[in-house]
C-alpha cells in the first residue's frame, strides 16, 4: 500500500489518539449544554415573557429542527425533497398514540403524570421535578422519530435512482400519502366516548384508531420550552458534528459531483440514503414535539404546504448552513407573528441592529453586503410602518402578502441564501473557531516548491 | 471472459481485449494494457478515438460489453466506481472535476475518505478513533497540499483557484486516496508551455514519491513522449499501434492516423 505519510505516521511518534478519559466528555458536552441552555430558557426566559412569546419560542424550536434537519438531505446530498411535513406528521401521530393510549394503560386515565419540566399548564406546579409521564412522553418522542427514519428508509430507497425533479415528485406523493392514509383512520377510542364500538381500548385496534379526518386530540401535553430546546441542542450539535467530519463531506461531495465523489470511494448510494434516514429522524422528533405541545395533532395540518414553509427555511439560510437554516427558521416563524402588529423598531430593534452592523464592520470589514442588507431591513421596515400609519392601514391584513413579498426580495437579491454553504461562525477569524479541529499545517522536507 | 484470478503475465494494472459499444459505435475494441508498477504508460489518438472511454471502462462508470480489468489482480470490471477506488485505481478528469463549493483542504481530505472507516454514531459521539483517524487525515491533506504547492491556498474555495491550480489539486486529490495506479486525463489541457514543463516534472515527482504507477492520456505530444515509457495509441477505437515513444514516432499506421493518409 503506498502511502504519502511515511516516516511521521509509521512509527507513532506522532500520538494523534486522544486521551482515553476525555471521550464522555467530548460526546456529551453537546448534550451537557443543550440542557443548560434548555433549562435557562424554560425556568428563567420563559415565565418572564408570558404564555404567546413561550408559543412562539417553542414553535421557532420545532421550525429550527425542521429546518436543520431538512438541510441534510437539501442542502448536504443535494437531494430535493418536499415531503418533510411527512415524516413530521408521522412522528407526531406515533407519539401522540403512545402518549394517549399508554397513559389509559399505565395511569388509567388521559391526564397529565409529567413532572415540573413537562408543566406547560397555567398556575403552579407542586408535583416532584420529573415523573413517570416524563418516561413515557421521552419513550414515544423516541419511538416517533424511530418509525420517521423506517419511512425515510423507505423513501430513501428510490431516491438510488432518481434525482432532481423526480425524486422531488416522489417525496411530495409520499407526503400526501401520509396525510391521506392517516386522514382515512378511524375515530379515536375513549372510554368516555358515547359510541359503545369506541370504549374499548384493546392493544390492535390503538395502532389504526387515529382520529380521522378530525384529527388526533385529547392526549396529555408534556413538550415545554425545556423539551423542544433540549432537542434543538441536541440535533444542531449532531447536524455540525456530522458537517464538520468525514461523513458529512462524503454528503457534500454527493451533492457537488456524484461522479467525483465516486472515484472517490465515497458510496454515493449508501450516504443518499443515510441522509434521508437521519433527516427523517430529526423530523419525526420534531412532530412529536410539536404533537405533544398541545396534544392534539392534525394530518391536515401537516400536507404539502408546511413541506414548502420547511425547504423555504433551508433555501432562505442558505443550501448547506446549518446555522443559516437555523436561523431563517426562526425569522420566518417570527416575522408572521411580528407583522400582526409590526413593533416600533426603536429602541431594541435599532440596538439590536447596531450590534450586529458593529460585528459585521469588525469582523469582515470587505463584506459590504450584508451591511447593506441589515440597513435595507431596518429602512423598509421603518418605511413600511410610517406608510401604514400615514394611509390609516392595518398591516395585519396584509401580513401574507408583505411576508411573501420580503421571501421574493431576499432570494433576488442573495440568491445563495442567508450564508450560502458556508456558517455564520465562518466569518469569525479562524483563532477563534476553537472547537475547529484542524491541526497545524506541516510542511514535509523536501517538497518541491 | 476469463474468469481466473489475474493472468499469469499480469501488471499490476491488467487491461485483457475490453470492448463497449454504444449502439452500433463501437467506442472502444479490444484494448488491452499491461501496467507494471512504477510503468508510466500513455494513451494517444486523435479525438474521438475513444480514450476517455477507455478511461471510463477502466475506472467503472461504463460496464465493459467484454474483457477483464485487474487491478493488483483483483478483478474490478463491473464493479461500481467507488468500489474500484477502493481496489487502488485513482483518477482525474479531462473537465476539471473538484468539488467547487468546498475548500482546497476540504477537496483533499475527501480524497482521503477511504481511510475513515468510522460510522455515523462514532462520527457524532467524536470517539477516540475517530478524532485519531481525523487527525491522520488532516495530516496528511495538509502534506499533500504542500507537496503540491497550495499549501498557503488551503482554505481557499477550490473553484477560486486559477486553472493550473485546479488541475494539480484534482492530481492531490487523486493522490490522496492512496491509488496504485493513477489515471491522468489530459492534465496538460489549457496548460501554457511553461506550465507542462512543470506538470511533466510534477508526474515524474509523483511517480518516484509515490511509487505508483501512471496511465495518462494527453494530447501534447512532446510531453507523451518525454515522460512516457510506453505508449499506446487508439483511433476509432482500435488499438492501432503500442510501443515504445521512439517505435511509435515511426510507425506509418500512426502518422496515417494523425496525418491522413500519404498522397
Amino acid at each position: 500500500m503506498v502511502d504519502v505519510t511515511d516516516s511521521r505516521m509509521a512509527d507513532k511518534k506522532l500520538n494523534l489518539h486522544p486521551r482515553a478519559w476525555t471521550a464522555p466528555l467530548r460526546a456529551l458536552w453537546p448534550v451537557m449544554g443543550a440542557l443548560a441552555i434548555a433549562s435557562l430558557l424554560y425556568f428563567v426566559l420563559a415565565p418572564r415573557i408570558g404564555g404567546f412569546a413561550s408559543d412562539l419560542l417553542m414553535n421557532s424550536g420545532i421550525a429550527i429542527i425542521l429546518a436543520t434537519s431538512l438541510t441534510v438531505v437539501n442542502g448536504f446530498t443535494g437531494q430535493f425533497s418536499i415531503g418533510h411535513a411527512g415524516f413530521m406528521s408521522l412522528g407526531g401521530y406515533a407519539a401522540a398514540a403512545i402518549v394517549y393510549y399508554g397513559s389509559f394503560r399505565i395511569f388509567g386515565d388521559f391526564d397529565f403524570h409529567g413532572g415540573l419540566i413537562s408543566w406547560s399548564g397555567a398556575g403552579a406546579f407542586g408535583g416532584p421535578m420529573v415523573a413517570r409521564g416524563d418516561l413515557l412522553f421521552v419513550g414515544a418522542c423516541l419511538f416517533g422519530a424511530l418509525a420517521a427514519a423506517l419511512a425515510g428508509w423507505i423513501v430513501g430507497l428510490p431516491s438510488l435512482r432518481l434525482r432532481g425533479d423526480y425524486l422531488a415528485i416522489v417525496t411530495l406523493g409520499f407526503g400526501e400519502i401520509v396525510r391521506v392514509l392517516i386522514q382515512g383512520t378511524p375515530d379515536q377510542l375513549d372510554t368516555t366516548s358515547t359510541d359503545p364500538a369506541l370504549t374499548d381500548l384493546s392493544f390492535p385496534k390503538q395502532i389504526v384508531h387515529l382520529g380521522g379526518a378530525l384529527g388526533f386530540s385529547g392526549a396529555p401535553a408534556y413538550s415545554t420550552v425545556f423539551w423542544i430546546w433540549l432537542a434543538v441542542g441536541i440535533t444542531l450539535a449532531a447536524i455540525i458534528r456530522l458537517k464538520q467530519s468525514s461523513y458529512g463531506r462524503a454528503l457534500l461531495s454527493v451533492r457537488e459531483d456524484e461522479v467525483a465523489a465516486q472515484a472517490m470511494g465515497v458510496n454515493i448510494t449508501k450516504y443518499k440514503v443515510r441522509a434521508f434516514v437521519f433527516s427523517a429522524f430529526f423530523a419525526g422528533l420534531a412532530g412529536a414535539l410539536y404533537a405533544m405541545k398541545v396534544g392534539t395533532i392534525n394530518a391536515g395540518e401537516l400536507a404539502f404546504q408546511k413541506s414548502f414553509d420547511i425547504v423555504i427555511m433551508v433555501v432562505l439560510g442558505g443550501l448547506g448552513s446549518v446555522s443559516g437554516a437555523a436561523l431563517a427558521a426562526v425569522i420566518l416563524t417570527l416575522l408572521p407573528e411580528l407583522l400582526r402588529n409590526p413593533p416600533d423598531l426603536w429602541p431594541w430593534g435599532l440596538v439590536i441592529a447596531a450590534i450586529v452592523a458593529m460585528l459585521i464592520t469588525a469582523f469582515a470589514p470587505r463584506k459590504r453586503g450584508p451591511l447593506l442588507t441589515l440597513i435595507g431591513i431596518c429602512a423598509g421596515w421603518e418605511l413600511m410602518r410610517w406608510t401604514a400609519r400615514w394611509r390609516g392601514i392595518d398591516l395585519s391584513d396584509y401580513r401574507m402578502i408583505i411576508y411573501a413579498l420580503a421571501l421574493i426580495v431576499m432570494m433576488i437579491v442573495r440568491p445563495q441564501g442567508l450564508f450560502g454553504v458556508r456558517e455564520i461562525w465562518d466569518y469569525l477569524p479562524r483563532s477563534w473557531q476553537f472547537w475547529r479541529g484542524d491541526s497545524a499545517i506541516i510542511v514535509p522536507p523536501g517538497a518541491p516548491a | 471472459m476469463n474468469d481466473v484470478a489475474a493472468p499469469a503475465m499480469g501488471g499490476l494494472l491488467q487491461v485483457d481485449s475490453v470492448s463497449i459499444a454504444f449502439g452500433g459505435l463501437k467506442a472502444v475494441q479490444n484494448f488491452s494494457l499491461s501496467l507494471p508498477s512504477g510503468g508510466l504508460h500513455g494513451l494517444i489518438g486523435p479525438n474521438g478515438a475513444g480514450k476517455t472511454t477507455a478511461f471510463n471502462l477502466l475506472t467503472g462508470v461504463y460496464r465493459p460489453d467484454t474483457g477483464s480489468v485487474h487491478v493488483a489482480g483483483k478483478r474490478v470490471d463491473g464493479h461500481k466506481p467507488h468500489q474500484i477506488a477502493h481496489a487502488g485505481l485513482a483518477r482525474t478528469f479531462q473537465n476539471i472535476r473538484l468539488f467547487g463549493e468546498l475548500s482546497v483542504l476540504d477537496n483533499v481530505r475527501l480524497g482521503c475518505q477511504m481511510r475513515q472507516p468510522h460510522g455515523m454514531w462514532t462520527t457524532i459521539l467524536r470517539s477516540g478513533g475517530y478524532v485519531m483517524t481525523e487527525r491522520s487525515i488532516d495530516l496528511r491533506s495538509h502534506e499533500l497540499l504542500s507537496i503540491f504547492g497550495l499549501g498557503a491556498r488551503a482554505r481557499e474555495q477550490a473553484k477560486n483557484l486559477p486553472y493550473g491550480d485546479q488541475r494539480r489539486l484534482e492530481i492531490a486529490r487523486a493522490l490522496a486516496t492512496s491509488p496504485k495506479v493513477l489515471l491522468l486525463d489530459e492534465p496538460a489541457a489549457g496548460m501554457n508551455p511553461q506550465e507542462k514543463i512543470e506538470l511533466m516534472k510534477l508526474i515524474r515527482f509523483i511517480r518516484e514519491k509515490f511509487s505508483i504507477a501512471i496511465l495518462l492520456i494527453e494530447h501534447d505530444m512532446k510531453l507523451v513522449m518525454n515522460v512516457c515509457e510506453r505508449i499506446t495509441v487508439l483511433d476509432h477505437g482500435e488499438t492501432i499501434a503500442t510501443g515504445t515513444p521512439g517505435e511509435i514516432q515511426c510507425n506509418p499506421k500512426v502518422i496515417e492516423a494523425y496525418l491522413g493518409e500519404p498522397g
